[in-house]
């Protein structure tokens, strides 16, 4: 074990905030336009503090890995407020997905783009009949010609409504064991016979929705791994989606928000930071937060070596969302009544985040696998606990 | 001793659902939180022919002369139901009134009782503590200064409002000085409001030291604790329902020991509550001594049981949970806003250490 910072790490630190502050004038904020965040998401891959180990050829910044500066990275980002580098499904999930088990074409053509937030990506493996029991879908695609023509539904679907591309789960091998019979398309949903329709969240916005397709037609060479394969790339995917779930860093960056907020608000004429209730939860999440943050570099030094991570991989997607989700629990209790007003309303907080979040970071327990099915996969896979006894039959 | 709702009482229940269930079923409530008034009208006119609008009221002008319990029924059958209707200002406003003169009640009773007038109650500065700079001052018989969180008071003919020393004053809506704007919240199905107050003539109810304040907070506390039993109770029973029908790995999902055990977890917790609200309220009628105390412990214990039954509620459907599409958000945003209103459960736990000399 070795945290401590060398010269050059500590230099490389002043480096990284020196130049965040320096381009603060370009700094998307709330009401940036696209060109101003692609802009931004431009600058940091070019200066290698977003898709900092990403191979230069497929579009990254292509440094060798290194821990520490991964780390003092995204601290600097949490010091200087600088909006960090785009996340979300593209780059989290897919582009993981691709560089692990994509053809060499697949790569050149859709990582760079994707990393450049030129393509926005959205996940279609959820259908109505099959959310936990995932590998039941029933989404079919049939081979015709040089193409797979699919026909079914997915579900849940985030941000499918603004997507350029999907991953899609699809059944290609009917007759075949369920979990064989799966393969991992990639299209644009641009495509002919894609039909999607918003759903309406407990937030009031519509964050995810269904999609219907009949009769769509992908080529043949955008199906990444081999037919049958399916499972196998979801579960890459899905790997990197509850690391992304369970992201120490955001949780900081909001237990550092909630501190500031309990130290401004008051409640007749006490700061909320003074009761010490309040300042004990406080202190309580502060703990898991830092948890979290240093059991995410003890698995970032794990994957560096190439060893499996173990229980402290599968708890991520579990602590880190309900984490989460405690965070934003603990910022409307500090906020009190003022804590229940959203949308428009005078005296807002925040924008109402802490409410969004407070419903959507419950969606997030949710989706990505819940945290029941988190908790099986802990006591299975990490405990070697035995499996549920099946149905009986009938 | 019976610790049990009497035959009329569970009349009063069983009447109230029904009515509940015609004038406000999902897709009412749904239409009320997307902008349509006459919802919470309608809803208010079929409580008021049953007599809820003056089940606090004595019959002498008009009520039913009923208690507290009866009323924590009709707030459980709302929050239940989700149901949108001024029950909770014009309740605490017919308990403010106890202690005005006759004149004053003989105006005001009558029309409350028969649903015509509505009353919004403004204490929350005086109760939970001043936010954002808020508070109402009293002097030169003029009421200065802002009162937020306001419950019912959009569209109210009549206002509770407690000053900064705790003394309770009657405000018509129409009063000079007087300004009334909503504060949006993430609950639909209720209002809140602003109350600006540029010299308005006020009129203190009484000078009795806060007396009739903590009456009247004890009251509220334990109406918001039987809103959150009724909430709680309605995502339970989705919950439950949900996990005996929804198949996964071809299995219902309730047969799934993780499954059931959040279901009796929810139950486990909310099952006791009943018991408690009931008593809180049969307290603040028969037994003044012990009633601050359980109307404390019943606001704050039921805002804990009901956050953790929302979240688990909406666990347990999965996906389809934090949709608009079973309405499950409606109780999980009522008892979110149940929670904070007149205070959050520290600052109510806290008040209830204070009340047994705990705290110096
Ligand atoms: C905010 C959000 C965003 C999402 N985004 C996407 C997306 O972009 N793409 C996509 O494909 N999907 C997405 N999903 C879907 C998500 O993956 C599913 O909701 C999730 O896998 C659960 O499936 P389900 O909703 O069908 O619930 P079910 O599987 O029906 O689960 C219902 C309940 O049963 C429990 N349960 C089921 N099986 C078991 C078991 N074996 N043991 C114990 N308990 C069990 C669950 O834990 C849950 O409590 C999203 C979901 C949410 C909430």
């Amino acid at each position: 074990m070795d945290l401590a910072l060398s010269p050059h790490h500590a230099a490389f630190a002043r480096e990284v905030q020196g130049f965040l502050l320096s381009h603060r004038r370009e700094w998307p904020g709330p009401r940036a336009t696209r060109a101003q965040v692609l802009a931004w998401q431009a600058r940091l891959i070019s200066a290698g503090y977003a898709a900092r180990t990403i191979p230069r050829e497929y579009g990254g910044f292509g440094a060798a890995p290194d821990i520490l500066e991964s780390r003092l990275i995204a601290e600097s980002f949490i010091a200087t407020g600088a909006p960090g580098p785009l996340a979300g499904q593209g780059i989290s999930m897919l582009v993981p997905t691709l560089l692990e088990v994509g053809t060499e074409d697949q790569k050149r053509t859709w990582i760079g783009p994707t990393l450049r937030g030129e393509i926005i990506w959205c996940q279609g493996y959820s259908e109505p009949g099959s959310g936990s029991d995932l590998a039941s879908l029933t989404t079919r695609a049939h081979e015709d010609g040089d193409d797979f023509v699919i026909n079914g539904q997915k579900i849940w679907t985030s941000t499918a409504h603004l997507a350029d591309m999907m991953f899609c789960l699809v059944r290609t091998e009917p007759d075949a064991p369920k979990h064989d019979g799966i393969s991992y398309l990639i299209f644009s949903m641009a495509t002919p016979g894609i039909e999607v329709r918003p759903l309406r969240t407990m937030t009031g916005q519509a964050e995810f929705n269904e999609v219907f397709f009949t009769d769509v037609r992908v080529p043949k060479n955008q199906i990444v791994g081999g037919r049958g394969q399916g499972w196998r790339v979801a579960n890459t995917t899905l790997r990197h989606e509850r690391g992304m779930l369970g992201d120490p860093n955001a949780a900081e960056a909001r237990l550092s928000a909630i501190m500031a907020l309990m130290r401004e608000e008051t409640v007749g004429g006490q700061r909320v930071i003074d009761n010490p209730l309040m300042r004990e939860r406080l202190m309580r999440l502060q703990g898991e937060v830092l948890t979290m943050k240093f059991n995410g570099l003890r698995l970032l030094t794990q994957s560096l070596k190439g060893e499996s991570p173990g229980l402290a991989g599968l708890i991520v997607k579990l602590q880190g969302c309900e984490l989460n989700h405690q965070l934003a629990a603990l910022a409307i209790d500090a906020l009190g009544e003022l804590g229940v007003l959203y949308e428009d309303s005078t005296h807002l907080r925040a924008g109402g985040v802490w409410q969004h979040r407070y419903m959507f970071d419950l969606g997030l327990i949710i989706g990505g696998g819940t945290a029941q099915i988190q908790k099986n996969i802990i006591g299975e896979r990490g405990l070697g606990l035995p499996r549920e006894p099946r149905p009986l039959a009938g | 001793m019976d610790f049990a709702l009497s035959e009329n009482q569970r009349l009063w229940q069983a009447s109230l659902a029904g009515l509940l269930n015609r004038s406000a079923p999902l897709e009412r409530v749904r239409a009320f939180a997307e902008g349509d008034a006459a919802v919470a009208r309608d809803v208010w006119r079929a409580l008021a022919e049953a007599g809820a609008s003056g089940l606090l009221i004595p019959e002498t002008y008009g009520g039913l002369g009923l208690g507290l319990l009866e009323a924590v029924l009709t707030a459980e059958a709302l929050g239940q139901t989700a149901a949108p209707a001024p029950f909770l200002g014009t309740s605490l406003a017919a308990l403010a009134l106890a202690s005005a003169d006759s004149q004053t009640q003989e105006r005001w009773l009558p029309r409350l009782a028969s649903g015509e007038a509505t009353a919004g109650l403004a204490v929350s500065e005086a109760v939970a503590g001043a936010r954002d700079g808020a508070g109402v001052s009293f002097t030169a018989r003029r009421l200065r200064g802002r009162s937020l969180f306001a419950i019912d008071a959009e569209g109210a003919d009549l206002l509770i409002v407690a000053d900064q020393t705790g003394r309770i004053h009657l405000v018509e809506t129409g009063a000079a000085g007087l300004s009334i704007s909503p504060l949006t919240s993430i609950d639909r199905t209720r209002n809140l409001s602003e109350i600006i107050f540029e010299g308005v003539d006020g009129r203190p109810l009484d000078d009795d030291g806060g007396t009739a304040l903590s009456r009247l907070r004890d009251a509220a506390w334990v109406l918001l604790a039987a809103d959150m039993l009724g909430a709680s109770q309605t995502l339970l029973d989705k919950a439950v329902a949900y996990a005996k029908e929804r198949r996964q790995f071809g299995r219902v999902i309730g047969s799934f020991q993780a499954v059931k055990h959040l279901c009796a977890e929810m139950a486990a917790s909310l099952e006791p509550c009943r018991a408690l609200v009931w008593y809180a309220a049969y307290a603040w009628d028969r037994i003044p001594q012990e009633s601050s105390l359980v109307a404390a412990h019943a606001k704050a214990h039921l805002s804990e049981v009901s956050r953790f039954v929302a979240r688990t509620s909406t666990e347990v459907h999965g996906g389809i949970g934090i949709t608009d599409l079973l309405g499950l958000h409606f109780g999980f945003k009522r008892v979110g806003l149940d929670r904070q209103l007149l205070g959050g459960p520290e600052r109510v736990r806290d008040h209830a250490a204070r009340l047994q000399g705990l705290v110096d």
